[in-house]
């Protein structure tokens, strides 16, 4: 901030949008939540959080929709960081989802739980009656998240429709919806990868630590390196090895890929990723290489 | 807790602003490859997605690297070759951070084209040499004054099929500056292109020595948009009420909203509307500590010297230059709905962060985007219509005329049955 030229830099201005963002949504809806999912973005939506209501509470529950793969690093970061800020946790479960008979797990050693993740968090949105979720996307992640609204609509199956959404002007944001519908509101948009690790670094937010290089087993598969975990099967050919890595993306251990990296501080974190040549999805999400538009179709389908 | 700077400042950033850019043009004007070769130039392609765009340029045919394909995100845009909705790019140099709003040209997107226009700083048009203005050209410089976008640029593209010829150039900028004398555009430039190999976009075209100009980006980069804001008449509109009644803060009360205009300072005198009570700025709070000024865009918290009932939708603003507060607004709408505007019809409206219902008492004529010309005795708007329309609300709303404040002369009609956005407003006079 240049107080003499009332000037914002680009990062205080996103801030300032963002923030507008939150309140927005906690006048306008009666039962909003903040999907969480201990990743870098969720970090920094946690943090948008304070800076719109402190010194008051988040007037919204926090949620984890929890696979019951994902990296225990990144489970004990999230109940540390929910205590630290002093707010409400809620957790909905894959495991619970898939033993209630709700969804049928995928077998196979390429199974993943990533799609099932659509039914609990729809049931988990239906049960608690909530009306907004705010999620950590960006419209920088990949191409269909780029036509996306900030208040992405939600008809009552949770559906996204890229061709019937509203038209969003200025910072008037509409959220009138029906008995059952509900938007996703996604503070983050116009952020991009670079600007969120910025934001942690100026803010020296704490993040989990496999975002940081570290030694650990890994195999190869697809081009990609993924953890040695009891939720992951090798298919002949591969076997593990030990490299330095980190991750770029925080998902489900069975679909998120490593990069070897020796990015051991924040500040090496914000040039490795100033510098990279490949998107953060490209390189570690293997979710998104199903088809060419897999985004577009799980979001379709009610997806964060 | 970590990150709490103790000297009340957010820690300085990069320096560098966000310039946020709406870009237009025909499906053929090569917008999209312009956008692409933007970023490829720019080096803001990662490999990835580059590997993405040889595989489907290849697999269709195209013959070259198809850029438009790393714009155009969804299926049926990458089957039909079209751009369906408003898609938004970022892109950084060591000068600035951008955001583009990638809007379709063809006729009946001209909503989208709105939507980007909103919040840009600078609107980029594109016109194809071999054609010249033509009415979708007029459509762009129409919307982006209209808008208030206060730069234009026009980028006369596809310099290469006319043999780079400077007559060329000059024709179509004298058509395009005659035409946009009727209008109110405060800066506008010209730049011949070739998008496709890359001229005069990122580097200096080695074809168009008879250009003085800059290229594209450099232009992107240099732009001065600072002086853009209103910060001479102080408008906070109220989102959210602050009132913890913890032991610790037990007594606090502050204001939360976004400044639209205007600087605010503890001790500055302050009204808040529209119960016109007056008191002072006791202390504008962030969540890193108390600041010395607030001023446009920033997110702060107010607090006022005296006890008054002040909720969401009200506006505090400076006593000696106030909004109107206003019942009946005389305002430009663009119409964004298949169900047409009718005289007579009531909507929601949305006005900074008040909402209250508003009835089209008269439509006063229809714009002809092309003529610029007022038709008058149109008994509606269709989908993608311009017209003049004077509304009745059911509370007072604060505004300002648009031209002088795009925050407060701004609002929305919401379909109270369909709970669509069905128009853009922007407020031409109030009483």
């Amino acid at each position: 901030m240049n107080p003499l030229h009332y000037e914002l830099s680009h990062l205080e201005t996103l801030e300032a949008e963002s923030i507008h963002i939150f309140r927005e949504v906690a006048a306008e809806f009666e039962r909003p939540v903040l999907l969480f999912s201990g990743g870098k973005d969720s970090i920094v939506l946690l943090r948008l959080a304070e800076k719109a209501f402190r010194p008051g509470r988040f007037p919204f529950l926090i949620m984890h929709v929890d696979t019951g793969h994902n990296f225990p690093e990144v489970l004990e970061f999230r109940d540390r960081l929910v205590e630290q800020i002093g707010e409400r946790l809620i957790v909905a479960s894959v495991q619970d989802t898939i033993d209630s008979g709700r969804v049928v797990e995928e077998t196979g050693p390429r199974a993943s739980r990533n799609r099932l993740q659509t039914t609990t968090l729809l049931d988990a949105i239906a049960e608690h009656g909530f009306d907004a979720a705010f999620g950590g996307a960006r419209r920088d992640e990949e191409r269909a998240r780029a036509k996306e609204r900030v208040f992405s609509f939600r008809d009552d199956f949770g559906q996204w429709e890229p061709k019937r959404q509203r038209p969003e002007l200025w910072s008037l944001y509409n959220g009138r919806i029906r008995q059952g519908e509900h938007v996703r509101v996604f503070p983050l948009s116009n952020w991009t990868e670079l600007d969120v690790w910025q934001y942690i670094a100026e803010e020296q937010l704490e993040v989990p630590p496999i975002y940081f290089a570290h030694d650990r087993q890994v195999f190869e598969r697809d081009g990609m390196l993924y953890a040695i975990s009891p939720h992951v099967e090798l298919i002949d050919g591969e076997a593990p090895f030990e490299a330095s890595v980190r991750y770029r993306t925080v998902g489900d251990m069975t679909c998120t890929g490593a990069v070897r990296s020796s990015a051991g501080t924040l500040a090496d974190v914000v040039s490795e990723i100033a510098a990279t040549r490949v998107t953060e999805r490209g390189e570690t999400r293997a979710d998104d290489r199903v088809t060419e538009a897999a985004m577009e179709d799980r979001k379709r389908e009610g997806y964060f | 807790m970590p990150g709490v700077a103790s000297n009340g400042h957010a820690v300085p950033t990069r320096a560098g602003e966000l310039l946020r850019i709406a870009t237009a043009g025909s499906v053929d004007d090569g917008k999209s490859t312009l956008i692409g070769r933007l970023l490829y130039d720019s080096k803001q392609i990662l490999s990835d997605q580059l590997e993405h765009v040889v595989a489907t340029s290849e697999r269709r045919g195209d013959g070259y690297l198809n850029l438009a394909l790393l714009t155009d995100g969804l299926r049926a845009e990458r089957e039909q070759g079209i751009t369906i909705d408003v898609a938004y790019r970022y892109f950084q140099t060591s000068r600035r951070k951008f955001i583009i709003a990638d809007t379709p040209g063809h006729e009946q997107y001209t909503r989208n084209m709105v939507t980007g226009a909103s919040t840009a700083d600078l609107s980029l048009v594109l016109v194809d040499a071999r054609k010249g203005v033509g009415e979708q050209t007029r459509r762009h410089a129409f919307i982006s004054s209209l808008l208030r976008i206060p730069h234009l640029v026009v980028c006369v593209n596809k310099m290469d099929l006319v043999g780079y010829d400077e007559a060329v150039f000059e024709r179509i900028v004298d058509e395009l500056t005659d035409f946009a004398a009727r209008l109110d555009i405060a800066d506008i430039s010209f730049i011949p292109i070739a998008a496709l190999h890359g001229d005069n976009v990122v580097e200096r075209s080695a074809e168009m020595s008879w250009y003085g100009g800059a290229p594209l980006l450099y232009h992107l980069e240099h732009v001065v948009i600072a002086p853009d804001r209103n910060l001479a008449d102080t408008r906070f509109p109220v989102q959210w009420v602050i009132r913890p009644m913890t032991d610790e803060h037990h007594d606090y009360r502050g204001y939360a909203g976004q400044v639209a205009s205007g600087v605010l300072r503890p001790g500055n005198e302050v009204v808040v509307l529209p119960s016109g009570r007056r008191t002072t700025v006791a202390g504008i709070d962030t969540y890193s500590g108390e600041v010395d000024a607030a001023f446009p865009t920033m997110s702060v918290t107010l607090r006022l010297a005296d006890e008054l009932d002040v909720s969401r939708g009200d506006m505090i603003v400076e006593p000696d230059d106030p909004p109107v507060s206003a019942r009946e607004l005389d305002a430009m709408v663009c119409w964004m709905s298949e169900r047409p505007l009718r005289q007579g019809s009531r909507y929601a409206i949305k006005h900074t962060t008040r909402s209250a219902r508003a009835i089209v008492d008269q439509l006063e004529y229809r714009v002809d985007v092309n003529t610029l010309e007022h038709d008058h005795g149109h008994p509606g708007l269709s989908l993608n219509e311009i017209g003049r329309v004077r509304l009745r609300t059911s509370a007072p709303l604060m505004v300002d005329r648009y031209r002088r404040n795009r925050s407060t002369g701004s609002f929305i009609l919401i379909d109270e049955a369909s709970n669509d956005t069905v128009a853009a407003g922007m407020v031409v006079g109030a009483q």
